[in-house]
This record gives C-alpha cells, structure tokens and sequence, in this order.
C-alpha cells in the first residue's frame, strides 16, 4: 500500500509540473496585462514536441543522446524521495536531503556535458555558465538544508517534516533564514528571471536555453519536462518543509485527498509569489549573479549561526 | 529546555533579534545611499517592534514608552533627516561600491561567530532566555563598525554609527529588560543631536574638499590640486 501511494505520489508529480508552469505563465499574464493562455498550453507545448522526430547534430556522440534520458529519469528519481502528499513514504526512508541535491547534479552533469558534446559556442558558453551558477549555488543550498537537520536532527526529509509539524507553531529565526536562503537558490537553479529568463533566446544572458539549443523534438519535450518538474520539486520542498501543515500522515483517501487539496493551495500561492517577483525583478547582469548567490549563501550561513546563537538548549 | 518550549513571546523576541541581525547585514552590502538609509529605518523599526515585545512579555509598561520613542526617533525622525540630507547633497544617483562585497560578507560572518564566542560565558551565568540574543547585539555593533571602515561615504559612515547606537540600545533590551528612562532619553536626545551635526558637518566637508568622499580627507595639501 505505502509503495502504492510512494509510485502514485511520483507520477502525480511528473504529470502536475507542466501545469504548475502553466499556471505561473497565466498570471505572470495577467499581471503584464497579456492575453493569458490556457492554463493546459505546457501539456499541449509538449505533445507537439513528441510527435517530431529529433535530429542528432552531426559533431554529437552517445553522451547527447543519452542526456535527455539521464535528465528526467533524475529529475523523476529527485521527485520520488520528495514528500508530496504524503510523509512516512518507503521512497522517503531509502534517499536523504543530500541524496536529493546529488540527484540534481547528476541530471545538471549530463545537461552539461551534452551541451559542449554538440561543439558549437553557445552549448559551451551556457555549460560554463550553468557550472559557475551551479557551484555557487549548491553550497548555499546545502548550508539551507544543514540549518533543517541541526534543528530536526536528520537529514531525512520525510522525518525533519514530521518534526516541524509536531513541533506545531514555533518561531524558529533559523527556518526564515534558510527558507529565505532556499527561495534564492530555487530561482537560481531553476532558472527564473532575474539569473535566467528561459522563455527567450537572448545570446546574451542565456543560460539554459544555450545548452539545449540543439535539442529538438522529443529530446526537447524531455528536458523541457524535466526542468518543469525540477521547478515543481523546488517549490514543493519549501511549501512542505516551512509550512507541512495539512499533509497526510497516514494512508487513508482522506487525508490524501486533503493533502493534495492543500500542496495545491500552497504551490498556487507560491506560483503567484514567484511570478510576481519575476514580473517586478529585472533580469540582472550575469556577472552579478555570484554576489546574489553569495547573498543566499550568507542567509543560509546565517540560518546556521542564529541556530546556534538564538536557539541554544540550555 | 528545547526552543520550542519557550513561549511564543520569548520566540518572537529571538526571530526579531535574527531579523536585526540580517538588516545589519543588508546595510553592509548594499551599495545605494537611500536604499541603505531605508534598510537602517527598518532597522530602527524592528528594534521598536523588539522592544514592544518584551514589553509585552514582561509586563513592563515603560518599556512601551521607549519602544514608542525609538519607533519615532530611529524609524521615522532620523531616517527622513538623512534622506533629505542625502536629496539636498545630491547623493542619491551616487553609488558608494564596495570593493570586496563578499569578503566583507563574510567578515561580517565571523564577526557574528566572534561575538557568539565572546558573549558565551556572560549567557552562561544568566537565567534570562532572551540572553542569547545579547551575542546579536554584539555583532550588530561590530558590524555597525565594519561598515564605518569598508565605506568611503561620510553619510554611510553616520548610519553605521547610528546602527551601533542600535546595537547597544538593543542589548540594554534584552540584557536588562530596558534602561532607566532618564538614560534613555539622553542617549536618544544624543543621537538626534548627533545626527544634526552631521548634517552640518557634511556641509562643511563638502564645500572644503568638494566630496563627500572621506579618502580625499588622508591628502594633507593647502591647494587644490585637483
């Protein structure tokens, strides 16, 4: 039954993340004064994409053909061993936080290497760039989650959400730090306004559209899937870590119902929060992005230390 | 005792100091002269907010007084004067760059370990929980200094003073629940005082070397070489 609502939890997330996408487009719409699409384009997006046969650039070895496969079976892999709906999952017991990040970049690896596979400029120019991002980002991601397990005393993501729901209402200065620490990093990693704006194809700050420049048809429709559902995984890791609130902890169809109802809410909400940013933020320099970085890395450093400092045990 | 068995005030107390904590450090890195006074009038208001807090938990009602007085003094009267300084001077196009923004971050860092370190033994020996934050107060005027020495700006040098003044008021907060109200007032007639004179000294730094740019104060020359 536990793995029933583990492997049901997995799908539920890779089939919703094109319409968590979807949603944040329709209000940053609204909010530009745009004509919205339906909330259904991305699965549509998608679609088309399959039905097109790819091609393979002439210069490209195995590593780019394998590369869209290794990114969203990753990416699902990443999704399996995040609670959802649900805690206490058998999937939650095998993999930890850190088995999480090592996932990601895995999948960021593979994106990498098949975007200077193809030889041309811009795949180097956006592996670089996706590198340096990365590895300033990872720390400040890891530090963010460390301040989580000194305050749950684990790693592991089913049970630090348990703690922080028995736990009930507690002001913890840690938690703002690090989930402040972790919403910068999200919108690092997942490429959203002012790092990376993935909705164009400006040479000039490209940075994951200038890896999979090459890809076409399904390839694409994989990547693109992943990196909707690496957005998806973000937002839920923060709305279920710093308000778990109203999910299931135990199997019956209520509280699962109840849970989704609830991830929904929050993940909504989160989505209207991001697309305002992204409709208020300007898109920065890239050679800035390292001191917005090293401002998420010094909120984590700081969710760590007021974790000692402020809530010693005594 | 864990952390969660502190009641929610004494919680509240420790996430405000937190928070204060992060405005010094938003002031060390933000490189805008407006943006920054606007950061230490957030400063000043979270310090009230603090103050009414453990006013509220202690059922101290002068401590309301005071809270009332820096929300007045340090969130609204000070911050305005500066700004209006700073349109006056012209300064607020002006961009007073940082030259190592995340080597001072992170001097920043270990000037908050340092004084975690430093208040240790004095936490140790007081059964008051809000104690703890008395390490944020350190930093805070630590850092305060820290932004005096990275900065070239007379009017970032005035509010990294103005934030030790910060620091300090706010550990009397949560060390001794709140100084005798006539030090208080002193100390806040003091710092408006202070703040008066330097809007008159700025005036007369910058008509003598033409800058508000404290390098140019090190060349000793009797003319203006340019």
């Amino acid at each position: 039954m536990a793995w029933l609502v583990a492997i049901f939890q997995t799908l539920l997330f890779i089939a919703l993340a094109p319409l968590l996408s979807g949603w944040i487009k329709r209000v940053k719409c609204r909010l530009q004064n745009r004509k919205a699409p339906s909330l259904f384009q991305p699965y549509r997006d998608l679609r088309k994409l399959y039905r097109k046969r790819p091609i393979m650039p002439y210069p490209a070895s195995w590593i780019f053909r394998a590369a869209p496969y290794i990114v969203f079976a990753s990416t699902v892999l990443a999704a399996a061993t995040v609670p959802l709906v649900a805690i206490h999952l058998p999937t939650a017991r095998i993999a930890d936080v850190i088995v999480l990040v090592g996932f990601f970049a895995l999948g960021r690896t593979f994106l990498v290497l098949a975007g200077m596979d193809i030889g041309t400029a811009f795949g180097g120019m956006g592996s670089s760039r996706e590198m340096t991002i990365s590895s300033l980002a990872e720390p400040a991601m890891l530090m963010a989650v460390f301040t989580l397990a000194m305050s749950a005393h684990t790693t592991n993501l089913s049970q630090a959400v348990s703690f922080v729901l028995d736990s009930g209402l507690v002001l913890r200065p840690s938690f703002v730090f690090a989930m402040g620490g972790l919403i910068l990093v999200t919108i690092a990693e997942t490429g959203r306004i002012p790092v990376d704006n993935p909705a164009t194809h400006l040479e000039l700050t490209m940075i994951h559209e200038a890896m999979i420049l090459e890809y076409s048809g399904r390839w694409l429709a994989l990547i693109e899937w992943a990196s909707q559902i690496k957005l998806m995984l973000y937002g839920v890791l923060i709305a279920n870590i710093f308000f778990p609130w109203g999910i299931a902890q135990t199997f019956t169809p209520d509280a699962l119902g109840f849970g989704l109802a609830m991830i929904a809410l929050k993940l909504a909400v989160l989505a209207v929060v991001l697309a305002f940013s992204e409709v208020l933020f300007a898109k920065m320099r890239i050679f800035r992005v390292q001191e917005y970085l090293s401002f998420a890395y010094l909120l984590s450093v700081l969710g760590l230390l007021s974790h000692i400092i402020l809530e010693a045990v005594r | 005792m864990a952390f969660s068995g502190l009641s929610l005030y004494s919680q509240a107390v420790l996430l405000l100091a937190g928070l204060i904590a992060l405005t010094s450090f938003l002031m060390l890195g933000q490189s805008r002269l407006v943006r920054l006074v606007l950061v230490f009038a957030l400063q000043g208001i979270l310090l009230a907010a603090t103050t009414a807090m453990v006013a509220g938990a202690l059922d101290f009602p002068h401590l309301y007084v005071s809270a009332g007085l820096s929300f007045l003094l340090k969130g609204i009267l000070i911050p305005v004067m500066l700004h209006r300084l700073i349109h006056r001077l012209g300064l607020h196009r002006e961009l007073d760059t940082i030259r190592h923004p995340a080597r001072v971050m992170m001097g920043g860092a270990f000037l908050m370990v340092f004084s975690y370190y430093v208040s240790l033994p004095v936490v140790a020996h007081s059964p008051l929980v809000t104690l703890n934050a008395i390490a944020v107060s350190l930093a805070v005027v630590l850092l305060g200094m820290l932004l005096m020495i990275t900065r070239r700006q007379a009017v970032a040098h005035v509010v990294g003073f103005m934030s030790i003044e910060n620091g300090l008021f706010f550990a009397a907060v949560v060390s001794t629940y709140g100084m005798p109200m006539v030090v208080e007032l002193g100390v806040a007639a003091d710092v408006l005082v202070a703040a008066v004179v330097f809007g008159v000294f700025f005036f007369q730094i910058r008509e003598s070397i033409d800058s508000l740019d404290v390098d140019r104060l090190s060349k000793l020359s009797e003319t203006d070489r340019t």
